[in-house]
């Protein structure tokens, strides 16, 4: 449903991203790793049409989003619910507004059915929609920010994939742990496929099957977890080296939970 | 001795700033026709649907009613300030009475729509420039193009057509005032009769200078916020980037306002001299 097929990418003549092909499945759950600056964001600006022009196909259920009118674009987007890195709510509006914003737009619907709707994605995103509702963004926590902006994207067209930008970086552990929660819940309760990008090899390993590692604009390694750490290649080892440690407790410690 | 290495030195600052008018020269060239093709787009957006009518009403509030205070300022300094200058000039003449036309005619054509323009550019140019400096630097205007709203439609268009409404209206409002300025200058001052200064004014309030009066404030208002709105969705570089983008908004819309009011001058009174 979606695919990038040797997708290259320059701002103002720099190359940012060289010939880029790989291809997501209906509900799978992928992670784009790879250092700070190497690309990974401008991968989901690209699939979601953000950027005016790219070499290459991006392939949105067969529609090459990149060779396409804004307008049309526009349309093909409502397939895609994105988590912006720091979430990027609207910040002169309610949380509420927020997590409306799509139905508030796009749809006939009463003020009092988008607040049911709203309250129902605030339970699913475990927020309180009392305290929340009628805060603005810059009174809530960043954990608390982040999963509106979660909420935001989820209640959008029945989106049939989701990205999420560095969706724990920043946050703390408890807020980290939430996020992550949230994250897996959606991947077991809808039928979404799920891209995260993250620098963050141990969050990376508990949310996805599927790995992709982008170094300086090349995808260098696309595969499963355990092709990831026997990898031969020398820049995937490069990479992986600093996260080696915490890398294999995890693993360990995911083993180990899996075993019931 | 060392006059070779000198003459090389020479050279090669001529060549650097030669280079450096080539490459402002470009850029400008390159800003120009970004912010054609902007104004385009704005334009041809305003058309289409949908049209945010909330919007609309929220940003003519704003901008109308937040710039009273100032343009009632302007317009009452201003007016007295030509009327008290000029009073003393006329009296040389025993011209007192004519003070009324001259108010007319400076103020209707040219002071009140440059004023207006020119105080709207610094308070409202600024504010949607940082506004939408911001929204693009955290991320908002991309969000809002995820979720397949059209930024131009909804942030850009609604602000040019408030602006469209209330720049001539403010205008008129500061010419209104600006008159009314000169009228107490007139009565307490040089001593002309009110009734004089009136029927002066009045004389000059013909179809020419009005049409010039409020066709020069209809133009200002597209140019601020063409260019107000392009500053503000070409800003890049952050926090640094909006404040910059903020102040060549206000200096790029004053400088703009003040170019194109000589040439609209200009040209209109070869066109309808007729009727002044
Ligand atoms: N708007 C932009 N203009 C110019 N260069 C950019 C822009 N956005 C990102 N870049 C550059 O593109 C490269 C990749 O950026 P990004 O995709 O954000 O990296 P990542 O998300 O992996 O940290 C970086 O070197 C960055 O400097
Ligand atoms: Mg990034």
């Amino acid at each position: 449903m979606i695919e990038l097929k040797n997708v290259s990418f320059a701002y103002d003549e720099r190359p940012i991203l060289k010939n880029i092909s790989f291809r997501v499945d209906p509900k799978e759950s992928l992670v784009i790793m790879g250092p700070s600056g190497s690309g990974k964001s401008t991968v989901l600006r690209l699939l979601l049409g953000l950027e005016q022009v790219c070499e290459g196909e991006v392939l949105i259920d067969g529609q090459n989003i990149c060779a396409m009118k804004e307008s049309k674009r526009r349309k093909l987007r409502r397939k895609i619910g994105m988590v912006f890195q720091d979430g990027a709510l609207f910040d002169s509006m309610t949380a509420g507004e927020n997590v409306g914003y799509y139905l508030l737009e796009h749809t006939d619907l009463t003020p009092q059915q988008v607040e049911d709707r709203v309250q129902e994605m605030l339970g699913f995103v475990g927020l309180d929609s009392g305290e929340v509702l009628n805060a603005l963004p810059d009174q809530l926590s960043g954990g608390m920010q982040r999963r509106i902006a979660i909420g935001r994207a989820l209640l959008s067209a029945e989106p049939q994939i989701m990205l999420f930008d560095e969706p724990t970086t920043g946050l703390d552990p408890p807020a980290t742990e939430k996020v992550l929660d949230l994250i897996r819940k959606l991947q077991e309760e809808k039928p979404i496929a799920t891209i995260v990008v993250t620098h963050q090899i141990v969050d990376a390993i508990s949310i996805a099957e599927r790995f992709i590692v982008i170094v300086a604009g090349e995808l260098i390694f696309d595969g499963n977890l355990d092709e990831l750490r026997d990898s031969r290649d020398e820049r995937v080892n490069h990479f992986l080296r600093p996260f080696r440690e915490s890398f294999e407790k995890v693993n360990r410690r995911q083993f180990v939970r899996k075993e019931p | 001795m060392s006059v070779a290495p000198n003459i090389l030195m020479e050279k090669r600052r001529e060549i650097s700033i030669i280079r450096m008018f080539n490459n402002w020269l470009k850029r400008f060239a390159f800003q120009t026709q970004e912010m054609f093709f902007f104004s385009v787009r704005m334009v041809v957006a305003m058309f289409g649907r949908p049209f945010y009518f909330p919007e609309v009403r929220e940003q003519t509030f704003l901008i109308g009613v937040g710039s009273l205070y100032l343009i009632i300022l302007t317009g009452i300094f201003a007016g007295e300030g030509f009327a008290l200058a000029f009073s003393v000039e006329l009296a040389d003449f025993g011209a007192k009475n004519y003070l009324g036309r001259i108010m007319s005619i400076a103020i209707i054509r040219e002071l009140g729509p440059i004023l207006t323009a020119l105080m709207i550019a610094a308070r409202v140019a600024s504010g949607i420039t940082a506004e939408i400096g911001a929204m693009k630097a955290s991320r908002q205007i991309d969000a809002m193009r995820a979720f397949g709203i059209d930024p131009i439609r909804k942030i850009a268009v609604p602000r040019l057509i408030a602006l469209m409404l209330m720049v001539p209206a403010l205008t008129i409002l500061c010419d209104a005032i600006a008159l009314l300025g000169g009228y107490f200058v007139a009565v307490f001052i040089a001593h002309v009769s009110s009734t004089m200064y009136w029927s002066a004014v009045r004389d000059r309030l013909i179809f020419g200078n009005i049409f010039i009066g409020l066709f020069k404030p209809v133009v200002y208002s597209f140019l601020i916020a063409f260019i107000a709105c392009y500053k503000g969705f070409s800003s890049t570089g952050g926090t640094k980037g909006v404040g910059r983008a903020t102040t060549e908004s206000v200096v790029l819309a004053s400088i703009t306002i003040l170019v194109v009011n000589f040439f609209i001058t200009r040209v209109v009174f070869t066109l309808i001299k007729g009727w002044l």
